[in-house]
């Protein structure tokens, strides 16, 4: 096929803009969708828990554990409850679902600490809600082993606490940073996999498809104009997600921000050829939309690792979670963003998911080409 | 004045499969002609257009458009034609002018050409005060008769039209006539496929296919006076009443 000349080109990518700013409600989506889900995952969907009602009977009472408990306090993650005076009452506490978590000082416990250098706590917890009991002992661990590291600085520990747990980049367990590189999966695979599919079987639903085809405009530039506005608009929605992220959630990002734009781009690429194979099959631009939401939303949400980790699925799910795109993406984004590491770093991730874009674009430009004969 | 071939076909045909769905087309269609494709649904009329158009490759045979090749010269054959199908083709959410500018830009055409052929497009049809008008705001009549203008924007020889009228009442159908007739009259080969018997009346010289062959091909009076008929539709009922594809 004759190359177009550019004016042709540039016809043909006009009009697809003129599209998409056409259709305004589809536009409102467009970037609607990113601000509502940053915006609902960051305040709304919060998995931080703060707050929570916290019991603690002290039967030692001396000045560790006064320094301590002020240290408890101190921490937007605890109400101190002062009302319970002894053991007994936490469990009718706990049925009344008023306290999440009991502390107990047992009454040898500043002895034990001076005598032997090890003293313990009794933690009870309500393990009715596994999520929150997880991490509100996650956070008592954290403020102890705070205190100790302040306490003592020689390596022999005064106080031990049976949960010892260290949490890497993300130390105050905040919700944001997590669910920021799935969200960016998310939108980016939905807008460019929905919008592209639909757009080119619009054409198809409308007759305009056959009347481009008996033009002399040859199909690859068919493809690249239908493809571009979709290119530029995710990546200004990308850069929407990312300033909300660090002015919104505070979210540092952390790697090289540029690296962050590249990968992005290539899962742009990679998601674009997928609507773009979605579209030969389809016929309609209602039955395009709901495969791309049925078989990229779900494997997105389900096995990008973002929202349940892939590690604890059964083996045939850890398979197939290899085939989808995002999960590369997901890795890639987390370790550039959250952990600022280098290219050096994700080039794994970053030659599966060049392989992926290289195979689906090839395949979807043949079978489209092949549906036109 | 020397009569020239645009189209010249020699035992074309298109097979899927063991399906043959144009059976060895042989006809030739004169430059200025307004030529009828007429059959019944499933007798391979669209098969045949496509392979004339360069949208479908043929199995066997020979066919020239435009003086081009159907097999080697494709690309040249899509500069010189142009083409109106039976689904509505304008895009609804442009509007009328942006319509024509798109198509115009499509085929190549200087700014300075969109501009004067917009200008006279909007004038033959008395479209100006809806230049700025969305097409999805335009009577149906309108935009088929908005989309024949455009699908000869760029001045190509032959237009193929399939089933233009479908679903047009008959004034705006006797006004799209008006334009066929006008664009032939400026040498502008027609070649049109409809399922309105009077339409076949309008057409220089009439094909009808049966079962994906060429059952007849002359001009609408001599078919009556061969058949005995009053009228085109009683040719083409003695003709298709024997046909075993159905839709």
């Amino acid at each position: 096929m004759k190359k177009q000349n550019r004016s042709q080109l540039l016809t043909f990518i006009k009009k697809e803009f003129m599209h998409v700013f056409r259709d305004r409600k589809t536009l409102l989506m467009l970037f609607g969708l990113p601000i509502a889900q940053i915006i609902l995952f960051g305040f709304a969907l919060s998995n931080e828990i703060k707050n929570s009602k916290i019991i603690i009977i002290d039967y030692s009472n001396d000045i560790t554990t006064k320094q301590l408990i002020e240290k408890i306090d101190a921490s937007k993650y605890f109400d101190i409850d002062t009302r319970i005076e002894s053991a007994d009452g936490i469990e009718a506490e706990f049925k009344k679902g008023i306290a999440k978590m009991a502390i107990i000082f047992p009454p040898n416990f500043a002895d034990n600490l001076q005598h032997t250098g090890k003293a313990d706590i009794q933690v009870i917890t309500d393990g009715s809600d596994p999520n929150v009991a997880t991490a509100i002992t996650t956070y008592i661990s954290i403020i102890v082993n705070d205190y100790n590291a302040a306490y003592n600085h020689t390596s022999s520990l005064p106080l031990q606490i049976n949960a010892e747990m260290r949490m890497m980049y993300n130390p105050e367990l905040r919700g944001a940073p997590t669910f920021v590189p799935g969200v960016m999966a998310l939108i980016l695979m939905l807008v460019c996999t929905m919008m592209t599919s639909a757009a080119i079987v619009k054409e198809k639903e409308l007759g305009t498809m056959e009347i481009l085809l008996v033009s002399p405009f040859d199909p690859v530039s068919i493809i690249i104009s239908k493809l571009t506005p979709y290119l530029l608009i995710s990546i200004l929605n990308l850069l929407i997600i990312l300033f909300l992220s660090v002015t919104l959630l505070e979210l540092e990002i952390k790697g090289n921000i540029f690296l962050l734009i590249f990968e992005s781009i290539l899962f742009i690429l990679t998601s674009l050829s997928i609507g773009l194979l979605i579209s030969v099959n389809a016929t309609t631009q209602k039955g395009a939309m709901m495969t791309s939401l049925m078989s990229m939303m779900l494997p997105t949400m389900l096995l990008t690792g973002f929202m349940f980790p892939i590690e604890n699925m059964p083996w045939p799910m850890q398979v197939f979670s290899n085939l989808v795109p995002s999960r590369w993406y997901f890795i890639t984004i987390k370790n550039v963003m959250l952990k600022g590491l280098g290219f050096s770093s994700v080039w794994k991730e970053t030659l599966i998911l060049i392989s992926m874009c290289v195979l689906l674009f090839s395949i979807s430009l043949r079978k489209f080409k092949i549906r036109l004969e | 004045m020397m009569e020239v071939d645009v189209i010249r076909t020699e035992n074309l045909t298109k097979k899927f499969g063991n399906f043959i769905a144009a059976n060895e087309l042989t006809f030739n269609v004169k430059k200025g002609e307004i030529f009828g494709f007429l059959g019944a649904n499933g007798a391979g009329k669209t098969t045949a257009m496509r392979m004339l158009c360069g949208l479908l490759e043929p199995s066997s045979g020979k066919g020239m458009v435009a003086g081009y090749d159907i097999y080697t010269q494709r690309d040249d054959i899509k500069k010189n034609i142009g083409y109106m199908s039976q689904k509505f083709s304008l895009y609804d959410d442009l509007t009328v002018r942006e319509n024509i500018r798109f198509y115009g830009g499509i085929y190549g055409l200087s700014r300075k050409e969109i501009a004067a052929k917009t200008a006279e497009l909007l004038t033959e049809l008395q479209l100006e005060k809806e230049a700025k008008v969305l097409v999805s705001q335009l009577p149906l009549g309108w935009k088929q008769k908005l989309a024949f203008s455009i699908a000869i924007v760029h001045d190509p020889q032959i237009v193929f039209l399939d089933e233009p009228t479908g679903g047009v009442d008959p004034v705006t159908r006797r006004q799209f006539w008006d334009l066929i007739y006008h664009a032939s009259a400026r040498g502008v080969t027609i070649f049109v496929t409809t399922h309105y018997m009077d339409e076949a009346e309008y057409c220089n010289r009439v094909s009808i296919m049966v079962d994906g062959v060429i059952a007849a091909l002359d001009s609408p009076a001599n078919l009556k006076l061969k058949y005995g008929a009053n009228n085109m539709d009683e040719v083409f009922y003695q003709l298709a009443r024997n046909a075993t594809r159905g839709e």
